[in-house]
């Protein structure tokens, strides 16, 4: 029997409430105790005093890039960058190449996840085939073959009549059916925000209108057929008001918000980096400010990173061609780490955000440090600052607006299944 | 601008505005020459590099540079390498390897120029890049008015057309503001972007309203990839509202110019009969545009502006 003792922290564990300095016991995979002055004989200790020890954080939302792109990311690295991050479960998107709209595909990311990967992973299969918005994917074997949601995240699905069906059969599989909003047409060839900045630029903007649009039509769809939708990276502030209304009207909508544009405006696009350079675009001062009170609110359940790595020579060309994206895992808890540091939100409610409401989302196991519980947890320093180097990291790619800023907030600590899979200092320990 | 490269004209100065319309005019000398050449940057290596065609831009760079006695190369990438996907910032470091004393880049997407002044030690000067910013061509666009109107503090400029494509719109609002002018714009409305007001601007939509006493009149080319599509409903209707023409330049002060970057849509932007006779000054402005370029090459090339302060 293996036994870890993380002594002396401070216990935040949202799915009761609980928020006290306290010790956690872990015999194998599972969470055995939670107390105060706890001992173990050949346990293994961490040190805890002055940080916080959460249930493991869950992205819903994070690109891998294997199969076909093996290039920009692997499940092994991204496993090690989600580790490094203090995500213990992270789901991935399907616009890899083949798309995973087959159970094969499916069942390949798991088969290679488990054996490369110290986080968990998750993979969330297309909603419709070759992402194409036309033909939905076969729902019940990919569920069947462990897929946990429905996305064809990166593209959206303009046909209404598509989605109604998507919407309809996902019922038949009890899971969430994810979107990423952006009318096409409206977008058009936008690139940032449109506003002031793509005046000033002379870049094509993207106007809020085209994700808001979109919202409210999918909202109208789950209206029509009472099916689970989840909101993927919400950037503006008119789509946290229909995503409030809808949840006040009693329907299934959930929705996530990324460390970028909780942290970030259409400013930074000023030098054309194409760091700077993701789907939906960064957005103003405004709706950040409008995006941080949702998430404190609820109103957005989750943070989700949208992780999205791209080689550099792939980002090192013209903003237009410049593929959208950026990395995400290893830097989400340092910025969003900002909003207890400013005082908007409660160390339990961050964590809570990170981990217990994303997991029941897709109903993944996590989000717990209960007697029993599985023993996925992250031990976080929040006052420790550092400078972040995607070179030194453990992603493949390196495209993050962050490179080489501080950020205050690092994790310590991560175990999976009760083993330690990452300490600051030790690097990724196992696989 | 930052350290010596020219990348637009929002970040200029108006001491370093006035001090190239100051050499520019100096320049101008050389041109009324009967050999047309001095030494000044012999020895000098001076790279035009286009992404996008345009033969009018590349041959005044082409001729200023000639004019100095430096050494023009032209580097045009249709006929090179970036149709072997090579990345855009690996062909900028093959060409800085070649050690040139300034590159001047023409691309057809905004902040390509300052993302290769990024990597390059040798100075870079914007030629145009997407709908941000063309700075030379604002610069002799204020030398011609400065010399056609003895001043640019006090008066009134109307820039005319498609102000959401168009970097010269840009790069000489800032120019003629900076320098105490009014700006007004005028087009269609979806031909004016989002906000455009914050860059200190009045917007019309009606061009009688936007002349109405102005002292310059710029109308902008409709660029041939626009005239089929989306923004405005046809030629004709353009050409009946936004279109000018002796009558309609009436509304303007009666000794007001008229400029256009050129080439000009005859009969679209500007009557025939407008585009070649006074008050429009548009071969005085590609005149100015050889002295003006002589004059940044000298600055930039010859190391001689004066550096910032850091």
């Amino acid at each position: 029997m293996s036994r870890v003792l993380i002594r002396g922290g401070r216990l935040l564990d949202p799915s009761v409430d609980y928020d006290a300095v306290a010790d956690l016991l872990i015999e194998d995979d599972r969470v055995v105790e939670v107390g105060i002055g706890l001992e173990a004989e050949n346990a293994e200790i961490i040190e805890a005093k002055g940080k916080w020890v959460a249930p493991g954080f869950v992205d819903l939302h994070v690109h891998l890039r294997e199969p076909g792109q093996e290039y920009k990311e692997d499940l092994a690295s991204g496993g090690r960058a989600a580790v490094a991050g203090g995500f213990t479960s992270v789901c991935c998107m399907a616009n890899t190449d083949p798309v995973n709209d087959d159970p094969a595909v499916t069942q390949y990311i798991l088969d290679r996840a488990a054996k490369d990967s110290p986080a968990r992973i998750f993979p969330i299969a297309a909603a419709t085939r070759r992402l194409a918005g036309e033909l939905m994917t076969e729902m019940a074997a990919l569920k069947e073959a462990g897929a946990v949601a429905f996305s064809d995240d990166g593209k959206t699905i303009m046909d209404a009549w598509v989605m109604r069906n998507v919407l309809e059969y996902s019922k038949l599989v009890d899971a969430a059916v994810v979107i990423h909003a952006e009318d096409c047409g409206l977008r058009a060839d936008g690139v940032v925000n449109e506003g002031r900045m793509s005046t000033r630029l002379g870049l094509p903007g993207n106007p809020v209108e085209a994700e808001e649009i979109h919202i409210a039509r999918d909202i109208r769809l789950v209206r029509l057929t009472g099916a689970r939708l989840h909101v993927a990276h919400v950037s503006s502030g008119g789509s946290v008001e229909l995503i409030r209304q809808a949840k006040e009207d009693g329907l299934s909508v959930t929705a996530e918000v990324t460390p970028h544009h909780l942290a970030l405006t259409d400013e930074i696009t000023e030098g054309f980096d194409t760091s700077t350079k993701m789907a939906p675009p960064l957005r103003t001062a405004r709706d950040v400010e409008q995006l941080r009170a949702a998430l404190v609110e609820g109103v957005i359940d989750c943070v989700a990173t949208d992780h999205a790595p791209h080689a550099v020579y792939e980002k090192d060309v013209e903003y237009t061609a410049a593929p959208c994206g950026v990395l995400g895992l290893e830097t989400a808890f340092g910025v969003v780490n900002d909003m207890v540091q400013q005082g908007e939100i409660a160390p339990l409610e961050l964590m809570r955000r990170m981990s217990t409401a994303p997991a029941q989302i897709f109903d993944l196991a996590g989000g717990s440090l209960q007697s029993g519980a599985v023993a996925d947890v992250v031990v976080l320093d929040p006052e420790k600052s550092w400078v972040y180097d995607p070179a030194e990291g453990f992603s493949k790619s390196r495209n993050s607006p962050w490179a080489g800023e501080e950020l205050k907030g690092q994790v310590s600590a991560t175990l999976v299944d009760g083993r330690i899979v990452y300490q600051a200092g030790r690097g990724v320990l196992a696989r | 601008m930052i350290g010596q490269d020219l990348l637009g004209i929002e970040f200029l100065d108006r001491e370093k505005i006035e001090l190239i319309l100051d050499t520019a005019e100096k320049m101008q000398e050389i041109g009324t020459r009967d050999v047309k050449k001095v030494p000044t940057l012999r020895g000098r290596t001076v790279v035009n590099l286009f992404f996008e065609p345009s033969t009018r831009t590349q041959t005044s760079f082409e001729i200023a540079g000639k004019r100095l006695a430096a050494d023009v190369v032209n580097f045009s990438v249709s006929s090179s390498s970036l149709s072997k996907s090579e990345s855009l910032l690996d062909t900028a470091k093959t060409l800085d390897a070649m050690d040139p004393d300034a590159v001047i880049v023409r691309h057809k997407v905004a902040g390509v120029p300052q993302r290769i002044a990024d990597v390059l030690d040798a100075p870079v000067i914007n030629a145009g890049d997407g709908a941000h910013e063309h700075p030379t061509q604002a610069l002799l666009d204020m030398l011609t008015v400065y010399q056609e109107k003895g001043r640019i503090e006090g008066l009134t400029v109307a820039i005319i057309g498609d102000i959401a494509h168009s970097r010269v719109a840009r790069s000489n609002i800032y120019g003629f503001t900076r320098l105490g002018a009014e700006v007004r714009v005028a087009g269609p409305p979806t031909m004016l972007p989002p906000q455009v007001e914050a860059l200190g601007v009045k917007a019309y939509t009606s061009l009688r309203e936007a002349l109405d006493g102005v002292d310059v009149v710029m109308a902008l080319r409709i660029q041939n990839e626009r005239l089929g599509g989306g923004i405005f409903p046809s030629v004709r209707e353009y050409s009946a509202t936004f279109g000018l023409d002796r009558a309609k330049l009436r509304f303007a002060r009666p000794d007001a110019i008229v400029m256009h970057p050129g080439p000009v849509n005859r009969g679209v932007e500007l009557s025939h009969e407008l585009t070649d006779h006074r008050p429009s000054v548009i071969l005085d402005q590609v005149r100015n545009g050889v002295a003006l370029r002589m004059a940044l090459l000298y600055l930039i090339a010859g190391r001689n502006f004066p550096q910032d302060q850091e």
